[in-house]
């Protein structure tokens, strides 16, 4: 037993939050947001270079492997800079497609998503219809409820999400090209899901500590009485709550992604997201009347707090999950 | 990164599993904050030292079987499991012992240990004074400067289980000119029997009487009574609250074990229309995993090497505020019958509600977060 960060696990962290630091992810979200993708893929090709996107891609297939855990840590860094994009479902699209045991569908889309030279967004049966970013990704795949992969053609939209930097597409029911149907499809939909449910969890995490470490920011230079916002008790306590919240749901998503069972991953996904929508209340309500206007960076963080609590399992779906996974202990 | 035990923890789960089996009492012993229950228990605490199961992370020389924190762990996941009672001797086994590890000497360990694993004496802590209870380094009890040894003068309270203790260790002002209230003071233990001791039992929210004040008399403790170096207290006494708060004050399997049996309720007495209480349940469950989860990371900490420090505030928060909402959730799921006090949950949830207040207050803990952990500045309390 040893539950902690390989040295590779933590430099591999340390490597993408170097990189994000100093590339100016805001300007790419703001972009992003007025449907300018430009800037958005230029960091993705950077992020690319990271290795980052084969990390859900067979070795076969020019990935390195399916390592859910170092994805993870990938996305935690992913949410903490606010990268715009659709990360979790390219991942989630690569994981439904190695699943499926077609050598053909395989060797035509997993190269291309492992070396981040393409993006997918993907629905699955029992989700959101909505696809995000599929007007800047390069794949749109839809599974329906039957069992039928189809790579779906252009899509209505987009519609604006509550997170300007996601924009929603409604991909044609029917519509595209047909590429599997039946059973097996249904299956890999399934460890597609949880792969995106877990992924989110992570993304959730990143999201929540920059909204705390912002925001403890804030609380220190922020003075009112004369002194600093953050000597105050009411103050500290807030943020304190948040970090016990964020801190209590780290070794939730490192389970998950150590072994991905249904029960595990909603427990990581339930607890990252109201810790992180949590962290922009937090937030919102310390920053004050500047933390409610769009000029402030931390807007890019608090509008994607809710979207992604909800993203792949709300906390009322997660919570009906983790009482139907539980297999009961020894009495 | 791997949550997998290795073959010797997983035999040691084994033999304890069995040992727990075929030994935990069949019904519950009464009390232990009552006086039939605190013998009752102690008569446990012997037979769990018999087969060296009383202190199992201790060296073996002291009764123990040298177990690491993993090791340590597990058992209290299967201890737990298995239902048996609550520890009488949880004061000197969880804040006393670690102190005399580090700061003892072989003699005091040698003379004092053994009698803590096997249950002849129990232990109770002597830290809380009427003005101090937060501000601990404001106490003012004395300990002066006698032949051979000191005495003591003052008052403690909320003395958990003095009520029916043996002896009692605390810390006390033996220089009161120091410039600053933690210097000066003085870790050292004494016998609740000895001349000059009353203690009266306070009751407690539950009724029990097992709490206590200590009024002390020129009450005599012998120079191989004090604990390192007279003056040192403060330190002395901060690394056992360290301890407190962090790992050993509530181990995960308690909470693993109580989460099982609400689910258990859950099954039996839930509405599954009432989704309310449902996502509570779902809570709890999350929230026990979540500790153990977090508990491990931190001994794989410990295992590599590194130290745990302002950390043990998260820990003591958690699982403070975490005991109080499972145990109110098992009342919502009782309905009327939650009201009867001998049932299996109103008790344990009146006692969880002095989690937030003992070991350090909630509300002190968060300040140690904020101003350890985030860094923001420090203020008026």
């Amino acid at each position: 037993m040893r539950f902690l960060l390989t040295d590779e696990q933590s430099d591999f962290a340390r490597t993408l939050r170097s990189l994000l630091g100093s590339a100016q992810v805001p300007a790419a979200v703001r972009a992003w947001a007025d449907g300018d993708a430009g800037p958005g893929r230029a960091l993705w090709s950077r992020l690319a270079a990271t290795g980052l996107f084969a990390l859900a891609v067979p070795e076969a297939h020019e990935g390195a492997g399916l390592l859910p855990l170092e994805l993870s840590l990938g996305l935690v860094e992913l949410g903490r800079a606010g990268v715009p994009g659709p990360v979790v479902e390219s991942a989630a699209a690569c994981v439904l497609l190695s699943e499926l045991a077609d050598e053909s569908l395989a060797k035509r889309f997993l190269p291309g998503l492992a070396l981040g030279e393409a993006s997918a967004t993907l629905t699955l049966p029992g989700g959101s219809p909505y696809a995000p970013d599929a007007d800047a990704a390069t794949y749109c795949f839809t599974v329906s409820q039957a069992g039928v992969l189809r790579l779906a053609g252009a899509p209505a939209g987009p519609l604006r999400s509550t997170d300007p930097a996601r924009r929603l597409s409604l991909p044609p029911a029917d519509g595209g090209e047909l590429l599997a149907e039946g059973p097996e499809v249904t299956r890999a939909a399934g460890v597609a899901w949880r792969w995106a449910r877990l992924l989110t969890a992570a993304q959730c995490l990143g999201v929540g500590e920059a909204l705390l470490a912002r925001t403890v920011e804030y609380a220190k230079q922020r003075t009112q009485f004369g002194t600093p916002i953050g000597s105050f008790q009411a103050v500290k306590h807030r943020l304190a709550d948040t970090l016990l919240a964020l801190e209590f749901a780290r070794p939730l998503v490192w389970a998950a992604a150590l072994s991905p069972g249904p029960g595990e991953v909603a427990a990581a996904k339930l607890a990252a997201g109201e810790a992180s929508y949590r962290a922009a209340m937090t937030a919102l309500q310390l920053h004050g009347a500047v933390g409610y206007t769009e000029e402030l960076d931390l807007s890019l963080w608090l509008r994607k707090a809710r979207p992604l609590r909800d993203a792949w399992g709300t906390p009322s779906a997660c919570r009906a999950e983790v009482l139907r996974s539980l297999t009961p202990r020894r009495r | 990164m791997n949550l997998a035990q290795t073959a010797e923890v997983e035999e040691f789960r084994a033999e304890a599993r069995d040992w727990l089996a075929r030994r935990v009492p069949s019904s519950p012993l009464p009390s232990l904050e009552t006086a039939e229950g605190f013998a009752a228990h102690r008569e446990w605490e012997a037979q769990l030292h018999a087969d060296r199961w009383s202190v199992v992370s201790w060296p073996e020389e002291y009764g123990g079987r040298g177990a690491d924190i993993v090791k340590w762990l597990v058992f209290e996941e299967e201890y737990w499991a298995a239902g048996a009672p609550g520890r009488v001797s949880q004061n000197g086994i969880n804040l006393l012992a670690p102190t005399l590890f580090d700061h003892a000497s072989p003699q005091q360990r040698a003379r004092v240990l053994p009698s803590m694993a096997s249950g002849e004496v129990i232990w109770a802590q002597a830290w809380s004074e009427p003005e101090s209870g937060s501000d601990l380094a404001s106490l003012k009890s004395r300990a002066r400067r006698t032949d051979g040894g000191w005495l003591l003068s003052g008052q403690k309270t909320w003395s958990s289980r003095a009520a029916f203790a043996d002896r009692a260790f605390g810390i006390f002002r033996t220089d009161p000119d120091t410039p600053k209230p933690h210097q000066g003071l003085t870790y050292l233990m004494f016998d609740l029997r000895a001349p000059g001791v009353t203690v009266r039992p306070i009751g407690r929210l539950d009724g029990k009487p097992a709490f206590a004040e200590l009024f002390l008399d020129r009450v005599f403790v012998p120079d191989e009574d004090v604990i390192g170096e007279p003056g040192q207290g403060w330190r002395i006494a901060m690394s056992t609250t360290g301890n407190e708060r962090g790992l050993t004050l509530r181990s995960p399997g308690r909470f693993l074990a109580a989460a099982d049996r609400l689910v258990g309720l859950w099954h039996g007495h839930g509405d599954p229309s009432d989704t309310a209480l449902r996502d509570r349940v779902a809570d709890a469950v999350v929230g026990a995993r979540a500790y153990e989860l977090f508990t491990w990371a931190n001994a794989s900490r410990f295992a590599a090497g590194e130290t745990i420090g302002a950390e043990s505030s998260l820990n003591k928060v958690f699982w403070s505020e975490y005991d109080i909402a499972l145990h109110e959730t098992a009342l919502d799921l009782l309905g009327p019958d939650a009201e009867l006090a001998d049932g299996e949950w109103a008790e344990p949830w009146v006692f969880s509600l002095a989690g937030p207040i003992y070991a350090g207050t909630n509300e002190i803990q968060r300040d140690i977060i904020a101003e350890r952990l985030l860094g923001l500045p420090k203020g008026r309390r």
